[in-house]
């Protein structure tokens, strides 16, 4: 696919902040399924390149002086392959470390119960089948729904209540993983979709994560547990990390400003 | 101080001739002087877990620990081909992993431990130095037999005490320091102040150092204000600091100046609240981005826990037998990683015999020391090792050497061990010294000055 992608995050501060700083994680990865054809990300201060320890393209954007807003703007094109969700195993970052746990990640009870009858048949089934029961077995469990939770919440809060957001999901399955004992990484992206008739769950929320599991011999393989597919050529990949934290698309900080108003728009099309 | 026949040890004999030369009290006077200008100077500790928060003296032995030229030779060779060691594996586990790949070193070991920072994976560090300073915590078993307790890679403290201890002895004793030829300790700051200056981002000759404190409330402020004012560089907290334009600036007076190498003693979890602990208010936001592009210069560098990591201590053998093609100068205590089981139910046999470390624990917290343990704390560690057995370590009980202590006006034998503080910058060197602990209380092994420790001047005898 050749997807346009138009993003703006606006936040207003209550009252002017002095100082703001943020790390965007807001340019696509390269990798073997998607070619950034253009790509530019803007703000209102001073704005400079650099990449993270997981080889994320990221920014840091400064604004000094009393300001009531900041604007992050991102425009740019990206062409798409369908790779049936399979990305190489060697990417520069070992899959061992994926797995670690993390606040959002934890294993409690009720995860270990949620995954054992998924993990007592992994041996029959085999590695690829098991990851999609355990997709499968979120999607059927914990209902999305938008803007249900907050961005604070743990993979085993969303086991409990029964519903959460894509990044709930792709949290839940990375702890699923760490019981099956497969590496399991956070991605956040964007997410192409027909419309709200097409009926998949992500129509409108075009601002995606889910999650990527390590299978030997074939490589990382995406999970999106809230559509219970892999990603296709739909799928636009920014950042990824161990869980939400390190992929996040913008994680700032600024003295004065109180509380703060954010509106996000996302509009990716396919031309 | 005596070797195995009793007879004193070399570097001693002229040390013990004064001593029966002076009358017992004047010992027991120059101890209480020694109280008063350590208060006077306001060398104090913060002991953590105490209720009353109240800053303490640790206590100060008026008996140096004395080394001879060859003792000091194995020490400080060994404690530098360590941090050269570890220097290299720093290097090669955040970019290729060769020791991993070479299967030198399992790989869950390294990568599956929070110790590891994803955050420094393909860090580049001029001169590819991570450690610029570690503490290297030894201790002597034999007449010319070291063991390496720990390598402090982190921010470890403590250097202060290496010179206000010999401050304080030059003043009580100045008959002694002509009498002995003592390697000087007081140009540490001086040699720190080149090993910072050496590892400035590249192309900047006349670098901008700070040094980089939590703040007063940080049991080892002391130092971090000592340090500086030696040095000569400016004392900052986090908010002292800021990320503009890819850069590291300091607020300053006549405004903005730019910083470029930071010897920090805050923690990697508290350094930079948009890539590690959002909550904490002591870092510089933006650091890391600076530090990742090479226009700041981090001393310790990021993610240089995974090298003093209790279970990957065991494998330092290993890093300089890969990278060094050098044989160990320094042993290696034996340990028992209880993620093992055969280890573990060998422990789990043998807890009277043996030291259990937390392997994230810390300053003797979290220790159990078999020998000298009662039932009751043997059962509750036998408790805590099968809850998570990959939490611990366990170490044989080391017969670590003694050293004459004045206690309440006696001199009395007390274990000892030494940290000699390795500094890396063009070169890797050991200041001819260190901080001498001593356990204060009879038969004790705990030397940690948290758990009543105490120290003593380290002379190191010039040849």
């Amino acid at each position: 696919m050749k997807l346009t992608i138009a993003h703006e995050t606006h936040y207003r501060f209550e009252e002017p902040a002095r100082h703001s700083i943020q790390y965007l994680r807001l340019t696509p990865r390269p990798d073997h399924a998607q070619l950034v054809r253009s790509w530019t990300v803007s703000t209102p201060g001073k704005l400079r390149s650099w990449t993270d320890g997981f080889g994320n393209l990221a920014h840091v954007s400064v604004q000094d002086g009393l300001h009531e807003e900041v604007a992050v703007l991102v425009r740019g094109e990206v062409e798409t392959m369908d790779t049936t969700g399979v990305l190489p195993p060697h990417d520069g970052l070992p899959p061992l470390m994926f797995l670690r746990e993390t606040r959002y990640t934890r294993l409690d009870d009720g995860i270990r119960e949620f995954v054992a009858p998924i993990a007592e048949r992994a041996s029959d089934e085999g590695q690829v089948a098991t990851l999609h029961n355990l997709m499968w077995a979120i999607r059927d469990r914990v209902a999305y729904q938008s803007g249900s939770t907050h961005v604070h919440g743990t993979a085993g809060e969303a086991l409990t209540h029964g519903y959460g957001v894509c990044q709930d999901h792709a949290h839940l399955f990375i702890a699923g993983c760490r019981v099956l004992g497969l590496p399991a990484r956070y991605v956040s992206g964007y997410l192409f979709s027909e419309g709200e008739e097409a009926g998949e769950v992500g129509a409108g929320v075009a601002s995606h994560a889910w999650a990527e599991a390590y299978v030997e011999d074939l490589g990382w393989v995406s999970f999106d547990a809230s559509n219970g597919v892999c990603a296709t050529d739909a799928y636009v990949r920014l950042a990824v990390a161990m869980d939400y934290e390190g992929a996040c698309p913008v994680r700032g900080i600024r003295r004065g400003g109180g509380l703060e108003e954010m509106t996000v728009r996302v509009q990716v099309l396919n031309e | 101080m005596n070797g195995d026949g009793g007879e004193v040890r070399r570097a001693y004999q002229a040390y013990c001739e004064w001593l029966r030369s002076v009358p017992p009290e004047r010992l027991s006077e120059k101890h209480q002087q020694a109280d008063i200008l350590f208060r006077r100077l306001g060398i104090t500790f913060a002991v953590h877990g105490d209720d009353d928060g109240v800053e303490r003296l640790i206590p100060f032995d008026v008996v140096p620990r004395i080394l001879d030229p060859d003792e000091w030779r194995t020490v400080s060779h060994g404690v530098s081909q360590r941090v050269r060691a570890i220097n290299a594996f720093l290097d090669d586990i955040y970019h290729e992993q060769e020791i991993l790949k070479a299967g030198r070193i399992p790989s869950t070991l390294v990568l599956n431990n929070p110790a590891f920072r994803p955050e420094a994976l393909g860090l580049d560090v001029p001169r590819r130095v991570y450690v610029h300073v570690a503490g290297v915590d030894v201790v002597r078993v034999g007449p010319d037999e070291f063991y390496v307790l720990e390598d402090n890679c982190r921010v470890p403290s403590g250097v202060s005490y290496m010179m206000e201890n010999r401050e304080t002895m030059m003043r009580l004793f100045p008959d002694l320091f002509s009498q002995h030829r003592v390697a000087p300790v007081n140009h540490y700051p001086e040699v720190l102040l080149r090993t910072l200056r050496a590892v400035a981002p590249p192309g900047v000759s006349d670098p901008t150092i700070v040094v980089l404190t939590p703040g007063h409330f940080n049991s080892a402020y002391f130092e971090h204000a000592f340090l500086a004012r030696e040095m000569g560089v400016e004392l900052v907290e986090g908010q002292d600091l800021f990320v503009d334009d890819n850069t590291v600036f300091m607020r300053t007076t006549e405004g903005p100046q730019r910083v470029h190498v930071i010897y920090r003693r805050i923690d990697d979890d508290f350094i930079d609240p948009l890539a590690f602990n959002a909550y904490s208010t002591l870092g510089v936001p933006g650091l890391l981005s600076v530090a990742r592009n090479g226009r700041v210069t981090l001393a310790n560098a990021v993610g240089t826990g995974i090298a003093d990591d209790k279970a990957v201590y065991a494998y330092v053998p290993d890093m300089i037998a890969f990278y060094l093609g050098e044989k160990p100068i320094l042993n290696n205590v034996p340990t028992y990683a209880l993620r093992n089981p055969d280890d573990c139910a060998y422990v789990l046999d043998h807890l009277e015999e043996l030291v259990v470390k937390e392997v994230a624990g810390a300053g003797g917290y979290g220790m159990l020391v078999g020998p000298f343990s009662t039932a009751e704390q043997r059962s509750a560690f036998r408790t805590k090792i099968l809850a998570s057995p990959e939490s611990f370590i366990a170490q044989p009980t080391l017969k670590l050497s003694t050293c004459p202590t004045l206690i309440n006006g006696e001199l009395v034998s007390r274990h000892v061990d030494l940290r000699p503080y390795v500094l890396t910058g063009e070169t890797t060197t050991a200041v001819p010294g260190g901080l001498t602990r001593v356990a204060l209380r009879d038969g004790s092994l705990v030397v940690n000055s948290s758990q009543g420790g105490g120290t003593k001047d380290t002379w190191v005898l010039e040849g």
